[in-house]
């Protein structure tokens, strides 16, 4: 962030710590959200570098909160006006700048070494389990039994639920799971964590996205007997 | 401290074997279905759009689709 005039760090640091908390965030001119006052919450909000008049600060955000925007109100309740100069996303949910991290050389060089040379090693690194990126939702894990119903769309009920996480309300986007730890579908909880470890029946999520596909699981699911051949209910 | 970062307890409600002939765990797929599946922590340079940088991933690895996790401006 680059200051149009000169700020003593103690007055930066204060106006700084009151945008930590629930912010009120009018989308910029130039942005592809409709333009009408948003609440955004800024979890943290920290000073790394002060240097003339730019200023080096790490942001904990809410996903849509206008950096850009950020900096300009902060500039004006600092009371010499200021913008943004760079920005880096430095973190989202549990990605982060670690050994993860790759460059594109990185990528074309890993993709080369698996094609030409069928050195799996590098390739690996550079791609991981998309269950890597929802780390931080939080999982329900199913029986195998209940697998093939949800990638057919079906609404996951208790009793094909093993486990829960804590924390869980409704509404909550929730990551269900097989207990190998593959990712079956994201969905909707309709039941909180305890409801879900404590009822007998219900329906406890559903889906919006699912990702396995059909198939993967056998289908041992509301089979019903016609005659002498199985048939699948739709 | 970020939402995301909450820490969890797991509550059990059964317990049963699973299947190894069905699925397996996400660390045992080929290469072949974590460049189909998988996700890339990519440190995109300044200048290309994300969407540029998605283009290239798409030639690169070779593949039809890919996508990315969110812009960071409109």
């Amino acid at each position: 962030m680059k200051l149009h005039g000169d700020v003593p760090r103690e007055k930066l640091e204060e106006v700084f710590s009151e945008f930590v908390g629930k912010i009120y965030q009018k989308p910029p001119l130039r942005s592809s959200v409709k333009r009408v006052v948003r609440v955004k919450t800024i979890y943290y909000l920290k000073i790394l570098e002060v240097s003339g008049r730019y200023v080096l600060f790490r942001v904990g955000c809410e996903a849509g909160t206008y950096i850009r925007k950020l900096c300009h109100d902060i500039g004006e309740v600092l009371g010499v006006g200021a913008h943004m100069k760079e920005l880096r996303r430095t973190r989202v949910g549990p990605l982060k700048e670690d050994e993860t991290l790759v460059t594109l050389h990185d990528v074309l060089d890993a993709y080369k070494f698996w094609i030409e040379e069928g050195d799996e090693r590098w390739i690996r690194k550079v791609i991981m389990p998309m269950e890597r990126a929802i780390e931080h939702i939080p999982k329900v894990v199913i029986r195998d039994t209940a697998v093939d119903a949800i990638c057919n769309g079906a609404t996951l009920a208790v009793p094909g639920i093993l486990r829960i996480e804590t924390g869980i309300k409704r509404g909550d986007l929730v990551a269900i799971m097989t207990q190998k730890g593959e990712l079956v579908a994201l969905g909707k909880a309709l039941m909180t964590s305890e409801e879900m470890y404590e009822r007998e029946r219900g329906l406890a999520v559903k889906p919006v996205r699912v990702i396995m596909e059909r198939g993967t699981y056998p289908p041992v699911w509301k089979r019903r007997k016609i005659g002498k051949e199985y048939r699948f209910q739709t | 401290m970020l939402p995301c970062d909450v820490k969890r307890d797991v509550l059990i409600k059964d317990e049963e074997p699973t299947d190894p002939n069905y699925g397996k765990p996400p660390e045992e797929r080929s290469v072949r279905e974590l460049i189909e599946t998988g996700v890339i922590n990519l440190d995109k340079p300044p200048g290309p759009s994300s969407h540029e940088v998605v283009a290239w991933i798409e030639r690169i690895l070779n593949i039809d689709r890919a996508g990315h996790g969110g812009t960071l401006e409109p």
